[in-house]
């Protein structure tokens, strides 16, 4: 049909139209405008209030962040150089830098040495966080905690690298032992280990207490940004085990460890962090023998500990119950034991799962250190509430303080977050 | 470990010590042995430790400062109060103040957070923006930070000076409102005699309203007619108040007065500034984190579904409300829950505005006076956990029943 | 860093077990410092300065104590201590004496069993309200909001001084003086109560200090002073007879200035004498050296040097003596003798 057409017709183009230019309605700027933010009535209404949101903020924000005085001693100070013109006083910040970033109490010769760990936690983290780089960082990523504690609390060196040699001689004692059975192995690991850090403790609190020595700081002197951070490092750290065994508890055969995991996990979770806090502050005291004096930071290292490792274990728990049964059965089929099952087949798996939900607890984790400044400790908040706040210079500034404070936390859990969605789209592509 | 056997030796024949380590069969009666006898030796170890301590300090553990007067005054209260009322009453004013703000925290955080994640998704791109910058910014700050600048913002209202006088600057918004730096003050109903009446006819009403609506559903499956739906608000409205003008209007209104007092408003309905704050903060809060997991289990529901619902000619919203919804709802409640757990547990930050939960009066100006901080902060702990454990009862039962069905 | 923090946490257990319960003079001598509970930051009396260095009235005498038990003026660890967590700080012995204004109640003292071992302040609640609002006595703030900053017995005299004068009011309570403050300048509350003393320290920083008013009605007693566990009555005497000697100090005329001077040789007024350890050795009787006193008053002078330095008309808080002034001044500071 298509043959007979064709003779009939006399003349048939042979080059195309040169393509117009489409409408100006349905090209650049005005065509995205028109597809985004104009479609329909709806749309339309809802982009001008965003609008007028957007222009609503800035308009009050942006003169009191430009206009800012970042240079004077006092806020009256700031108030005179203003001179009734909107704007915020930033010199607050720049006067109290260094007690809002390391608290009041730490010793001002010796900044470069939390500042040192914080800027080597990345050197840390990174092997851990960045699976291309070459596994034996991971060596520095053990290392690290002692190396941080010796840097931020001072004291002899030899502390530290004896809990490090206590550490690596429970694993080589494990190692060898655990031929004769998982239990075996840990039980002479632990007792090599404790009796490594005993001879360690009383030779760096003894004879070699002067060796390497940096100056000693105690704990009540840590404040400020800092001290949130050493909370937030070392309780999810230290949560992550502890987490591990009570998702391993919850979902044991064995009905004592069981029920006793379950109750841990509920109870702890069935109350705020606060009440917590208030038994590290108000109440430990009475539980332990008399004349223990071990410090407040201590023993908020503890409880938030405990809070952490509840829900920790929670999303671990989610983790173990999402792997398909047949792993479990795989694991029995080879003949594994429970440890080695779980060591070698289930956790690896399902602590790859848990990433995310691990990740979610670690920002709110680190997000609930300021509630410390409750009880009375100088972490960021607790400066700002307390001593800067309360001074007869500073009185007053709200609006500066709390939007550095909510600044710095918005940077480093943005950053977490952001890293666990890049890990997230990594790990999702590995299933493909 | 050595003191294992001592019980479970002698349970079967040719046996060796080794064998409570290496057989299957004892192994696990061993390790919870172990585990028992390391709980129980903490336990008696924390219960020693504090006999001592406390006789040592010549304290004892005594709940009966709950009986005494509790001699302080409470802002806000749901229920009978004065600082004639001892600590329990006190105790549990704040109870109620933390489950009212609880209540509708929940309340406004689910409205806030369902209406950020649709929104996010929006192709508005404007829009979808602005929510996104709302959930990072109010998700990676502490709550405490939101709720001490939320508090600060809260208080910048007008001052209510500006509403009292006889020539006040400002009226009362529709004359019945008025929004000041201590809170909003609205109009309290007063029952008088035969109010029960108009009441029980409004009640009678909706249960009508549900009937008819019920009704109109079942004509509409089984026939195809669609009735209207005017009668709907006339049912709702027309006996109601024919009952309430027949009575002689048995319900008056106690508005706010500007002459009454130099300093506030008298008489009316008033939500104290605190309760605003605290409440604002913790929804806005929260909010971020349900509009994450509102997102979430939209994305979770297939595009299938989508285009199915698209193929058979529904508009957008009604694919939204009628298709994607109900299934994103069975991802989304679980960590509802745990958002609505998180929402009453931060609720205990709520002296940083001053208002008075439970953590305020039990926890603080208690155990501030009575010096008993054991006991306060055990109570405080077994408040807490009554309250969790019936919310996750209660929102688990909802869960079960809108769970997917498997067959 | 957890090995690290068991192996301590194992030291500190097996090394403190031993020292339980000992007397805490004691104590505080084996352990080289005295750890003194203070306020977490009430301008004039404790508050960390911009060098982190703890200054004010409460903090003073701290440093008085120290050098009068240790030597060492500067052997003083401060804790920083909420009022919900200074009673069990000190009843548990994390801290060896609180000076966090306390006030002296008959519970307190009984019930907690604690030792007031005396008055460093005699201070009273009052009210501040803005000047245009026009009150003039605080029988006028009938159905007013008022910001009430717990922790001490505030809510408590507040209550019971509108219940008594049959009165209603609204009552906020708020935690820390930061945000009662800003509650108060922003007109969320019609008035603000606290202590005298923290009202005058409160209205130096406001922008606008003329623009408020303290109320004449003084609404309590709040007898401030250093509390001690109960039971350890050597240490009370210690802690008692050190604020004794600052307020004898002053009564007699020995400052920072001459006190090196006086405490050197005999001087003719034997009072003096036997307070800094020239004649008799009355330090001894409670196992301190002779010039126990000595030490102590050379930190920061007496008590009326402390007091003017830290909270008097001079300063930004702007005290005036009242109360506590000497008693041969119309005050009700009154040290028993030292003989």
């Amino acid at each position: 049909m298509s043959d007979t057409h064709a003779e009939s017709v006399a003349y048939v183009r042979d080059t195309f139209i040169p393509q117009q230019e489409p409408p100006v309605r349905e090209k650049g700027v005005v065509k995205w405008m028109r597809e985004n933010l104009f479609s329909s009535v709806p749309y339309t209404i809802l982009s001008l209030l965003a609008l007028w949101a957007i222009w609503s903020i800035l308009s009050s924000f942006l003169p009191w962040l430009l206009n800012g005085v970042w240079n004077a001693s006092s806020l009256s100070e700031c108030r005179e150089t203003l001179d009734g013109a909107r704007g915020g006083c930033f010199a607050v910040l720049s006067e109290r830098w260094n007690q809002l970033l390391f608290g009041f109490a730490y010793p001002s010769e010796f900044y470069w040495r939390p500042t040192l760990a914080f800027v080597l936690l990345f050197a840390a983290a990174a092997p851990v966080l960045v699976p291309m780089l070459p596994r034996k960082l991971l060596i520095f990523t053990l290392v690290y905690p002692f190396l941080a504690y010796w840097l931020i609390w001072g004291g002899t060196i030899v502390a530290p690298i004896m809990g490090l040699v206590g550490l690596i001689v429970g694993a080589v004692v494990f190692q060898t032992l655990s031929h004769r059975g998982f239990a075996i192995g840990v039980l002479g690991a632990v007792i090599s280990a404790i009796a490594i850090w005993w001879i360690g403790g009383s030779l760096a609190g003894g004879p070699l207490s002067g060796v390497m020595a940096l100056e000693q700081v105690e704990s009540a002197k840590m404040g400020g940004f800092m001290l949130n951070m050493i909370l937030g490092t070392v309780c999810v750290s230290l949560s992550l085990p502890f987490g591990i065994l009570l998702a391993l508890g919850r979902q044991s055969k064995l009905p004592i460890i069981r029920v006793f995991s379950v109750c841990f996990i509920e109870f702890i979770r069935g109350v705020p962090l606060i009440t917590l806090l208030f038994v590290a502050n108000v109440v430990l005291a009475y539980f332990l023998p008399p004349g223990t004096n071990f410090d407040l930071i201590l023993r908020v290292i503890i409880m938030i500990t405990m809070f952490a490792s509840a829900y920790i274990a929670e999303v671990i728990r989610g983790g173990l119950a999402a792997l398909p049964r047949g792993q479990y059965e795989a694991a029995d089929s080879l003949g594994l034991d429970y440890a080695q099952a779980m060591r070698l087949i289930i956790l690896p798996q399902a602590l790859k799962i848990s990433i995310p939900g691990i990740v979610n607890v670690a920002v709110g984790l680190f997000k609930d250190t300021t509630l410390v400044s409750i009880i009375s400790m100088f972490d960021v908040i607790g400066m700002i509430r307390g001593p800067i706040l309360s001074s007869t210079e500073w009185s007053g500034v709200y609006w500066e303080l709390y939007g550095f404070a909510a600044l710095m936390f918005f940077v480093i859990c943005y950053g977490i977050s952001q890293y666990s969605q890049w890990l997230e789209r990594r790990l999702a592509t590995d299933h493909r | 470990m050595s003191s294992a056997p001592d019980t479970s030796a002698g349970q079967a024949g040719g046996f060796r010590l080794s064998m409570l380590l290496n057989d299957t069969r004892y192994r696990g009666l061993t390790f919870q042995f172990i585990a028992l006898a390391v709980i129980i030796f903490l336990m008696f170890w924390l219960g020693t430790n504090l006999v001592r301590n406390l006789a040592a300090a010549g304290l004892n553990i005594s709940f009966r400062f709950l009986g005494e007067t509790a001699n302080y005054d409470i802002g806000q209260s749901l229920i009978e109060y004065s600082s004639q009322s001892t600590h329990m009453r006190a105790a549990m004013v704040g109870l109620l103040n933390t489950l009212l703000v609880a209540f509708l925290g929940c309340v406004l955080a689910t409205i806030i957070g369902v209406t950020a994640g649709v929104l996010r998704l929006s192709k508005n791109w404007l829009v979808a923006r602005l929510m996104s910058a709302y959930v990072e910014a109010f998700r990676n700050v502490p709550v405490l930070i939101w709720i001490l600048v939320i508090g600060t913002v809260v208080s910048l209202g007008p001052s209510p000076k500006v509403y009292l006088g006889d020539d006040p600057e400002r009226g009362l918004f529709l004359g019945l409102f008025a929004f000041t730096n201590r809170g909003l003050t609205a109009p309290a109903p007063v029952f008088g005699p035969g109010s029960l009446w108009v009441v029980l006819t409004l009640v009678a009403s909706i249960i009508g309203v549900i009937a008819y609506l019920k009704h109109r559903k079942k004509t509409l499956f089984s026939t195809g007619t669609l009735l209207p739906t005017w009668p709907v608000p006339a049912l709702l409205i027309v006996p109601t108040v024919l009952v309430f003008f027949i009575l002689g209007q048995p319900i008056k209104l106690d508005m706010p007065d500007p002459l009454a007092n130099r300093f506030n408003l008298q008489g009316g309905f008033e939500i104290g500034r605190p309760l605003i704050a605290l409440w604002l903060a913790l929804s806005v809060y929260t909010g971020a984190f349900i509009a994450e997991n509102v997102r979430a289990g939209i994305l979770a529901i297939s595009k299938g579904q989508t285009e199915a619902a698209a193929a058979l000619g529904l508009r957008p919203r009604r694919i939204m409300n009628l298709v994607v919804l109900p299934q994103a709802l069975r991802v989304i409640i679980p960590p509802l829950i745990s958002q609505y757990l998180n929402l009453t547990k931060n609720s205990s930050l709520a002296i940083a505005v001053g208002y008075t939960d439970i953590t305020a009066t039990l926890g603080g100006i208690t155990l501030n006076q009575t010096g008993r901080a054991i006991e306060c902060v055990l109570l405080l702990m077994l408040f807490y956990l009554l309250i969790s454990l019936s919310i996750s009862a209660v929102m688990n039962v909802y869960n079960a029943s809108v769970a997917l069905k498997e067959r | 860093m957890k090995k690290t923090k068991i192996l301590g946490f194992a030291a500190a257990t097996l090394v403190s077990a031993g020292a339980a319960y000992a007397g805490t003079l004691e104590d505080v001598q084996a352990r080289g410092t005295l750890n003194c509970g203070v306020n977490t930051g009430l301008a004039g009396f404790a508050s960390p300065d911009a060098n982190g260095e703890w200054q004010g009235f409460d903090v003073a005498y701290c440093r008085a104590l120290a050098a009068a038990v240790l030597g060492d003026p500067s052997a003083v660890e401060f804790k920083s201590l909420t009022g919900k967590t200074r009673f069990t700080a000190l009843a548990s012995g994390e801290i060896d004496i609180l000076a966090r204004n306390t006030t002296w109640t008959f519970s307190r003292d009984v019930d907690l069993k604690f030792d007031f071992v005396g008055v460093n302040y005699y201070d009273g609640q009052g009210f501040i309200v803005p000047k245009d609002l026009g009150v003039t006595s605080a029988k006028e703030l009938d159905g007013a909001t008022i910001c009430v900053q717990t922790g001490t017995t505030t809510e408590l005299n507040l209550s019971d001084f509108f219940r008594k004068n049959n009165i209603s009011y609204e009552p906020v309570n708020i935690e820390t003086e930061a945000e009662a403050k800003q509650q108060y300048l922003s007109g969320s509350c019609d008035a603000f109560t606290t202590d005298a003393s923290g009202l005058a320290a409160s209205r130096a920083t406001y922008e606008d200090p003329s623009a408020h008013v303290i109320l004449p009605e003084i609404i309590s007693k709040e007898p401030l002073g250093p509390v001690v566990r109960h039971g350890d009555n050597d240490w009370a005497d210690i802690a008692r007879w050190t604020l004794n000697a600052l307020i004898a100090a002053e009564e007699y005329g020995v400052t920072s200035a001459n006190v090196g001077e006086m405490s050197a040789a005999a001087t003719d007024n034997p009072e003096v004498n036997r307070l800094l350890g020239t004649e008799g050795n009355l330090g001894e009787m409670y196992g301190l050296s002779a010039d126990w006193a000595a030490k102590a008053i050379s930190v920061g002078g007496n008590y009326g040097e402390i007091f003017s330095k830290n909270i008097g008309e001079d300063t930004p808080i702007g005290l005036a003596r009242g109360l506590n002034a000497q008693w041969t001044e119309g005050g009700l500071l009154y040290s028993p003798p030292f003989r």
